[in-house]
């Protein structure tokens, strides 16, 4: 659940139609070439959508989509 | 040594139309782009009317990704600034990128991201305001947008100075080229601020017109029943060149520019100075840069608001400067069809004075039901007319006392 509703957030932001490539493993930055702005605005969508706060040096320590996930559902 | 300048792609995005052809039939049919607003609810808002810009689609000219990051005055002028180049058939692979630049005018640039962000502040708090809300808002990244999708490297800045500012920037761009420093210049301005806080800033100045029972009449430059002006919002974009490379390439030259007038008012934030005192002076030197005397003009594209102050002091101004010609001469608002662009009228009267040289047509000033006694020239009353045009001169004049003009030429 958590999963799918953060690749909704990331398709919206970065306007991707198909998201049927992304996995846990792919990298905001390296593979769908999001800049630092775009992740902090992702960052923030996801902060809103489950009622989270994610400190920025936290932030800083995903290397993919599936850390942020993770770290979503261990706030939860 | 002074290069020429000319015209050689043309691109707009308007109340009445997008693209240039479809802009231009408008204007001679004396189509009006001025209905209701859509964009928010006027309801508590004495003005209820606007130009909006219709089925405008970003995705039709950006990459969504991109879109969504700029607030819609840039959407305008990047998708403007495309079809001003698709129509100069300019292949960017082939010019020196160094030497293309970008000088664009805007108002208040991203005022809509403004209002929305600051309304998050205020009921999220400041760690939900966007990290896009700088880049989106800043009036310059409308000219910072086009450099990055066009690949212009040269000489880019934006120019700010209210309801002059198409007019200042276009100025400058004829310049750049004229005195060397580039050889392609992209033009013109932006405007997109229809929104709440915008509005209700102009109606509690009541310088708009409330005439909100029949929209298409209520922009009526130099008629009695004139009340206040009709925002509108839009980009108008020229693609200037130096002449001879225009010329190498195989350019088609729409026409030259060849003198650009600026003055201060230096007498009120917003009402302009008596007998248009201010605007006149930036018609003399702007036919004194053009080498030219005040006889060769044969059609002004004014100002022409449609407030009560404006058209009776740029009536004033013209005639202190045209003189016995000031009656010989035409004098058209196509503010009675567009509506007031703001900071980018005078991208899209470039444009319009442009077409009426190519085409010896003028557009007319619609709504002109009861001329004003004490305005007597003639405004080309409700219908468009023949006319040959070797030089036109385009007006712009605004709040804080900013006067530009600019003179076209027929390209011989």
């Amino acid at each position: 659940m958590v999963f799918e509703k953060v690749l909704k957030i990331i398709g919206e932001q970065l306007g991707l139609d198909d998201m049927s490539a992304v996995t846990a493993e792919t990298s905001l930055m390296n593979d769908l070439e999001a800049d630092s702005l775009d992740a902090v605005e992702i960052i923030m969508a996801i902060e809103d959508e489950f009622g989270v706060e994610i400190p920025d040096d936290e932030a800083e320590k995903f290397k993919n989509i599936g850390d942020i996930v993770k770290y979503v559902e261990a706030k939860q | 040594m002074k290069r020429r300048v000319v015209v050689t792609g043309l691109g707009c995005i308007t109340p009445i139309g997008t693209g240039l052809n479809t802009f231009w039939e408008a204007l001679l049919s004396g189509k009006s782009g001025i209905d209701y607003i859509t964009r928010f609810d006027t309801t508590d808002y004495p003005t209820k009317i606007a130009a909006e810009v219709k089925d405008f689609v970003p995705e039709n000219y950006i990459d969504k990704k991109e879109a969504k990051k700029m607030d819609r005055f840039t959407q305008l002028a990047v998708a403007a600034s495309q079809m001003a180049v698709e129509d100069a058939e300019l292949k960017l692979k082939d010019i020196d990128s160094e030497r293309f630049g970008v000088i664009l005018g805007s108002g208040i640039g991203g005022i809509e991201t403004l209002e929305d962000q600051h309304s998050k502040l205020m009921e999220k708090g400041a760690k939900r305001v966007s990290p896009f809300f700088i880049p989106m808002m800043i009036s310059n990244l409308g000219a910072g947008y086009v450099s990055i999708a066009l690949g212009a490297k040269g000489p880019n800045t934006t120019v700010v100075t209210a309801c002059a500012s198409s007019t200042n920037a276009i100025g400058e761009a004829f310049k750049v080229i004229q005195r060397g420093d580039a050889d392609l210049m992209i033009t013109g301005g932006m405007e997109a601020s229809i929104t709440p806080l915008s509005i209700a800033g102009f109606c509690s100045m009541k310088a708009m017109s409330t005439h909100n029972e029949e929209p298409q009449k209520a922009s009526r430059p130099f008629d009695s029943n004139r009340d206040g002006f009709v925002m509108g919002e839009g980009s108008g974009i020229l693609l200037l060149e130096d002449m001879e490379h225009a010329i190498k390439r195989g350019a088609k030259i729409y026409a030259e520019i060849v003198g650009y007038g600026m003055s201060a008012d230096a007498h009120h934030i917003t009402a302009p100075s008596p007998d248009g005192e201010g605007a006149a002076r930036s018609m003399v030197n702007a036919l004194r840069d053009a080498g030219i005397t005040y006889e060769d003009i044969d059609y002004i594209n004014a100002h022409g608001t449609s407030t009560p102050y404006n058209d009776k002091f740029e009536t004033l101004a013209i005639k202190s400067v045209f003189k016995e010609h000031a009656y010989e001469l035409a004098v058209s608002s196509t503010k009675s069809m567009t509506g007031h662009l703001l900071g980018a009228a005078g991208s899209i009267e470039a444009i319009a004075c442009i077409m009426a040289i190519r085409e010896g047509k003028l557009p007319p000033t619609i709504n002109l039901e009861n001329p004003d006694p004490e305005l007597d020239l003639d405004y080309v009353p409700n219908k468009y007319k023949e006319k040959v045009v070797d030089y036109a001169l385009s007006n712009s004049l605004g709040f804080g006392g900013h006067n530009a003009t600019i003179v076209f030429k027929k390209f011989k």
